[in-house]
């Protein structure tokens, strides 16, 4: 497996001109990439504008219109406590997408310490941080953030914290993964024998050459940590009312799902539509960089839980 | 094999410790001592009650190490205390009447999906770009994305409320000790399709995903085009001696994602009312059950520790390169 990376590796090294530009050809081709890619950025839009575009308050309740059908003034219905459902879900995705990046970054940030520690060093680090994802691994993960919560106070900020401590395993792989394929390369050989550190190297020289996977992965990652989110909020474990969250809104509009379905229906399509759009911009971006990530994904595709 | 089959068990023994140090440590996570914590969320009488209960039970006024002996301690003795539920039943009691229920589920979940996902993997791989292969790709992406408990609500509206063809919460009838046999039987198993269906969904379209990979991969090799060269049918080049190979890593990917599985048994069994592990997990959350928490976090992570192996083990069987490889074949 070792080799067949690096074989790939050197092949894509091989590849004539500008990687970026190269990306970029690649990428263009992919219509459904580049649609998930507007997606993303149009719901990063509505959620910085939330307060603008929202045409009700998101907490005001009005007790004379609970639960009403979607109409002109509430396109999206209302909820129990005559809530709007547009206002909370335009808000809800700023949770959403907040959480979303914020736990992955979390845990790419553990991954990358990890990883380059256990490729780099190898040997007793390597063995320890490899059987510590191995343990990590053996938990089933909606179980662990249950057990971790039930000592928490569940807050916003706290959900993003286990989320991403949670999370690291798959990056930690990807990139010990890239250091064993790096670390014998001849500029990092030519490096340490003009005396730089190891951090200048793992800094410097490895990691800026480790990044794409990376970046995928956390593209991917993202959705996932969305739906974790949400799912925890759904059961009620997750950020807490008032503040609206997808998950959340589905949470209060099960109990009244026989009389009003605009409740549970809207944020979970939102759930679906966001986690698509990251994905299929995800695995564009992957196919564009390939192919030196034909490796990364069945690492990656193993950590999805 | 038999060598290869210990040598695996060897190795994980070290992963059955680091389940019950994860899990120790995960109560020791909260800032200020857990019984602090509690105290603000139970009326003043049971709280003090629990402090007490938690103290004896975790001794928490010792130091970590010695906590931590004297708790693995009562592990070995398969002693994971006392429920702090008004039943205060013992929780080894409480789990093993719910364990049943979620292995059936997600055995049932399992086998169903290898069975829907190795055909259709395989069918959209030797028709690659074909109108199935397109329809499957979309079902893969859209399976990824929708958030099972919203399936669930979904499948909800449509069976069970609106239509009100299949039961939507338990696994049996109000009713049910009045109905004959094979009745029962028919009560049971309605109760089961709309869980087993949600949970599936989403493992199904990335076992698709994976078998459609592996099967690419497989018949774009040397031997598959010498099969074909010997003059074989394709029914047998494809069916035999692709399929056989390009199940292989199927059986390590089974493995891995075990715990997702697993995990999913949280939410589906909320939703639909299941009294399994995972809706004992919730329950034992909302009430800061603690024992009860533990116990299921080390109970669960054991199985699957279990289930991991009987994986490895499988491949090591059907593969022999990976038994005499020794280590890095699988990773």
């Amino acid at each position: 497996m070792g080799s067949s990376i690096r074989a790939s590796a050197s092949a894509a090294a091989a590849g004539a001109g500008d990687p970026v530009r190269n990306f970029w050809r690649a990428f263009a081709k992919n219509r459904l990439a580049i649609a998930g890619g507007i997606v993303v950025l149009c719901l990063v839009v509505l959620a910085v504008l939330a307060p603008v575009l929202a045409p009700w308050d998101p907490n005001r309740p009005d007790l004379r219109n609970m639960l009403g059908a979607p109409s002109r003034a509430h396109p999206l219905g209302t909820d129990q406590l005559g809530r709007d459902v547009l206002s909370r879900m335009l808000y809800g995705a700023r949770v959403s997408l907040t959480v979303g990046f914020v736990s992955v970054g979390i845990a790419t940030a553990i991954g990358i310490v990890l990883g380059s520690l256990a490729g780099y060093r190898g040997g007793v680090v390597d063995a320890t941080i490899m059987r510590l994802v191995d343990l990590m691994l053996v938990f089933p993960r909606f179980f662990l953030l249950l057990a971790v919560l039930a000592f928490l106070r569940p807050s916003i900020w706290t959900i993003m914290a286990v989320i991403g401590l949670t999370g690291w395993m798959g990056v930690t792989r990807l990139v010990r993964a890239e250091f064993l394929a790096l670390r014998e390369r001849e500029f990092v050989l030519w490096s340490q024998s003009v005396g730089a550190t190891g951090f200048r190297i793992v800094w410097r020289h490895i990691l800026p050459n480790a990044m794409a996977p990376v970046l995928v992965a956390m593209t991917l990652g993202i959705p996932a940590a969305i739906l974790t989110e949400s799912g925890l909020s759904f059961l009620g474990l997750g950020v807490q009312p008032p503040f609206a969250t997808w998950g959340n809104i589905l949470n209060e509009g099960k109990d009244a799902i026989e009389i009003a379905w605009w409740l549970s229906f809207y944020p979970g399509l939102a759930i679906l539509i966001t986690v698509l759009s990251y994905n299929l911009l995800g695995e564009g971006i992957r196919d564009a960089l390939d192919p030196r990530l034909r490796q990364a994904r069945r690492r990656l595709a193993t950590t999805r839980a | 094999m038999l060598w290869y089959a210990l040598r695996r068990l060897v190795l994980a023994l070290p992963l059955l410790l680091g389940i019950t140090f994860i899990s120790f440590a995960v109560i020791h996570l909260a800032p200020g001592e857990p019984v602090d914590l509690q105290a603000g969320d139970l009326s003043a009488q049971s709280s003090a009650q629990a402090r007490q209960l938690l103290r004896e039970l975790y001794g928490l006024d010792k130091p970590l190490a010695v906590q931590y002996w004297n708790w693995l301690g009562r592990l070995v003795r398969l002693d994971f205390g006392r429920s702090f539920a008004p039943d205060a039943r013992p929780v080894l009691q409480k789990i093993g009447e719910r364990l049943p229920v979620t292995l059936l589920l997600n055995i049932a979940e399992l086998l169903i999906i290898v069975a829907l996902s190795v055909p259709i993997g395989m069918f959209s791989a030797t028709r690659q770009y074909s109108l199935f292969d397109k329809v499957t790709t979309i079902f893969v992406f859209v399976g990824f994305a929708t958030p099972d408990f919203w399936l669930a609500l979904l499948l909800m509206i449509l069976f069970g409320t609106e239509a009100g063809w299949l039961p939507i919460s338990g696994l049996r009838s109000l009713n049910w000790e009045y109905l004959s046999f094979w009745r029962q039987q028919w009560d049971f198993l309605s109760h089961l399709i709309l869980p087993i269906l949600v949970a599936t969904f989403g493992g199904l379209a990335g076992f698709s995903r994976y078998m459609r990979q592996s099967m690419l991969e497989v018949i774009r090799q040397d031997y598959i085009q010498s099969a074909r060269a010997k003059g074989l049918t394709e029914r047998v080049v494809i069916g035999k001696h692709a399929l056989r190979n390009a199940l292989l890593p199927l059986v390590t990917i089974l493995g891995l994602s075990l715990p997702g599985l697993i995990g999913g048994s949280v939410i589906v069994e909320s939703i639909f009312a299941i009294p399994g592990m995972g809706q004992l997990m919730v329950q034992a959350v909302f009430e800061r059950d603690y024992p009860v928490i533990m116990g299921n976090l080390v109970i669960v992570a054991t199985l699957t520790l279990a289930a991991n192996l009987v994986a490895d083990i499988a491949y090591g069987l059907v593969d022999p390169r990976i038994r005499f490889g020794g280590r890095g074949g699988r990773r």
